[in-house]
């Protein structure tokens, strides 16, 4: 007994010997990714309007939009992206073991995740504000929690959505029995198999998933937030300089669009700043006057690649989530700060 | 090669391969620390904060992770001892029916082993669950009366509930693992020398008796090593079970894990957990090996 014993340990130290390794010497992830010229970042892969395989075997969405804007800044190529499909436990144990650069996997932001007793990550800004929704069929006759009451409820495992709902739920002291699947298209079958009168998710995803139904308007989305869900893209944290980048490249993407800078007429914008002195903000943005890219250890016109390959940040959204999109999300909060949203950008300074 | 060759040779490759694992923890320590992941399990007294559909015992939210875990790793031994009795039935039917002389039954019994043991588990899993529980209506249908029923939400057996989760995982492990057990009481049977079978039924005992109390008996010894590994192996992929749905060790681990972020932790709990299930396993088998041996040479 005592010797299989000791063999298994052996197996298993040899496992672990793979585990980790990372360089984190004084070097910036960000001075590998350069040289590698190749980003590689983490997504999820299964959630139509945000990360989803398309019909020519390339990756499509929100998500995937952010990982070509950051490969647009860092290797000055949106291409140049190797995308990991992770599942939820195991995205923040990728970044940290260095397998990937970072993580832009409609990851919520909070203190856990981002404070260094937790799972020690920087957070770049937010780029999705979300918020967990319960759906139900119309024809329950269910309009809130209290009608949910002792109900089996079909839920993803290895998210803060499980959490959420518990907690939800406790704070107005009704049961419920939670039926856990691995992953969101389990959860999506044994709700629509009937195991559940209700399922539970992100707003975005069950609105994805229920793109998808063969009777998208028999299912509701009830008007009950479970949850705050702003979601960012993540690297680890310790990193400075890869974090700043990170962040402003996702200012970029919003500052553009209050600059109103499209895909369309960036090579226009970017003539007109080089040829009007007097447009400084402007010159400061698009790196015409030189100084903000390199403090961030990025090409000076970090911008203008980023605009050119994937647009502004409402052109990301309406491409992937907005009216004509196959998954349609209202904007809703997700809107700029000059229409009522939350997305603001600070100043290119 | 003289003796003290011998054994400086074998004391020089012991000592290097205790080096060499020094080297592996050495370096599994290192990295560890380095990316403050370094080990500490005092959140296991924490409340686990989520609710879980099956527990034997009393469980709710407020309750701490490692009652969790224990809830999960009861919820794996229930299915897998319900696995292992209802695969070990099924495997000695399958297996004995095909030394039958019945042509049906042999067929039968083959045509199963061939199918089950061609298709990957999880497909299995998902058929029995999404396919088979999943797809019976919500008012109970009872076949028998008030003896079973079952519906959507499971399998009401003599007043015991049994969820659908449990009944697709149970019957998926036991008809998978059936399979493998009736290939190794066949191998067992045909190890039992053919003048045997003819012994028997020259002394005019009928089928069923013979083979229970003539070619069995016989058989066992061959048969208990090959069960062993087939026991140990519903054991492991028990963990399957969050495929369909059911809260054993691996799905609470799961949860555990996104809650704490102790990732390496939770995976060690699990190996051990597992290591001392298996163990377990083993050490009975071989008890009962030994048991059968003995018997024998005293008989």
């Amino acid at each position: 007994m005592i010797g299989r014993l000791f063999t298994g340990l052996i197996s298993l130290a040899l496992l672990c010997s793979g585990c980790a390794s990372i360089d984190k010497g004084d070097n910036s992830r960000l001075d590998l990714i350069k040289k590698r010229g190749q980003l590689h970042c983490g997504v999820s892969g299964k959630i139509p309007g945000f990360s989803f395989l398309s019909g020519n075997g390339s990756y499509e969405g929100l998500d995937i939009d952010i990982c070509r804007a950051m490969a647009a800044a860092f290797v000055g190529d949106a291409s140049k992206v190797q995308y990991r499909p992770l599942t939820a436990p195991e995205r923040f144990t990728a970044l940290k073991s260095g397998e990937i650069d970072l993580l832009s996997r409609n990851t919520t932001f909070n203190l856990s995740r981002d404070a260094a007793g937790g799972n020690g990550l920087t957070f770049a800004p937010v780029v999705f504000h979300d918020s967990q929704r319960l759906m139900v069929k119309r024809s329950s006759g269910i309009k809130n929690l209290q009608n949910l009451k002792a109900a089996n409820i079909c839920v993803g495992s290895g998210t803060t959505t499980e959490q959420n709902l518990n907690d939800a739920f406790q704070e107005r002291k009704l049961s419920y029995t939670p039926i856990n699947y691995q992953d969101l298209n389990q959860v999506i079958a044994g709700y629509l198999q009937g195991r559940c009168a209700a399922m539970t998710s992100d707003g975005s995803q069950l609105a994805a998933a229920r793109s998808s139904f063969p009777d998208p308007d028999q299912h509701i989305i009830l008007d009950v937030a479970l949850s705050k869900e702003p979601l960012a893209p993540a690297s680890v944290g310790g990193d400075q300089r890869l974090g700043d980048a990170m962040r402003w490249v996702v200012f970029a993407l919003i500052a553009a669009e209050e600059f109103d800078i499209t895909q369309e007429n960036i090579n226009s914008k970017h003539q007109q700043a080089k040829a009007n002195p007097q447009l400084s903000s402007l010159r400061r943005f698009l790196g015409v006057d030189a100084g903000l890219g390199q403090k961030l250890g990025l090409a000076d016109d970090f911008v203008v690649k980023v605009i050119r390959a994937t647009g502004n940040y409402g052109e990301i959204y309406n491409r992937h989530l907005g009216p004509n999109s196959s998954v349609t999300i209202p904007r809703g909060l997700n809107s700029s700060y000059r229409k009522g949203g939350l997305l603001i950008s600070p100043p290119f300074n | 090669m003289k003796r003290s060759q011998k054994f400086y040779l074998q004391f020089g490759l012991a000592v290097s391969l205790l080096i060499f694992i020094g080297i592996l923890i050495y370096n599994l320590w290192v990295n560890l620390s380095r990316t403050d992941m370094l080990l500490s399990f005092r959140w296991l007294e924490q409340p686990a904060g989520f609710p879980l559909a099956e527990h034997a015992l009393s469980y709710k939210p407020s309750d701490s992770y490692i009652w969790a875990l224990c809830m999960g790793w009861l919820n794996s031994l229930k299915v897998i001892i319900c696995g292992l009795l209802a695969a070990t039935v099924l495997g000695i039917l399958a297996g004995t029916a095909r030394s039958s002389r019945n042509a049906l039954l042999r067929a039968l019994s083959s045509g199963y082993v061939a199918l089950i043991r061609q298709i990957p588990l999880l497909l299995q899993l998902f058929f029995w669950y999404f396919a088979g529980f999943l797809r019976l209506s919500q008012t109970p249908l009872a076949p028998l009366g008030t003896l079973i029923q079952v519906s959507k939400q499971g399998v009401e057996l003599l007043g015991l509930h049994l969820s659908s989760e449990f009944s697709a995982l149970l019957v998926g492990l036991s008809v998978f693992t059936g399979a493998s057990i009736a290939e190794v009481v066949r191998g067992g049977i045909n190890s039992v020398p053919r003048g045997q079978w003819e012994a028997f039924r020259s002394l005019g005992l009928p089928e069923g008796l013979g083979l229970r109390s003539v070619v069995l008996p016989q058989a066992l010894p061959a048969i208990l090593p090959g069960l062993t590994s087939q026991y140990l192996n519903l054991a492991k992929n028990s963990t399957l079970a969050i495929a369909v749905a059911y809260a054993d060790l691996y799905k609470v681990i799961n949860t555990t894990i996104t809650q704490t972020n102790r990732a390496i932790e939770g995976f060690l709990l699990l190996l051990i957990s597992f290591l001392m299930l298996n163990l377990l396993i083993t050490g009975g088998m071989e008890l009962l090996n030994r048991l059968v041996l003995k018997s024998q040479q005293s008989s």
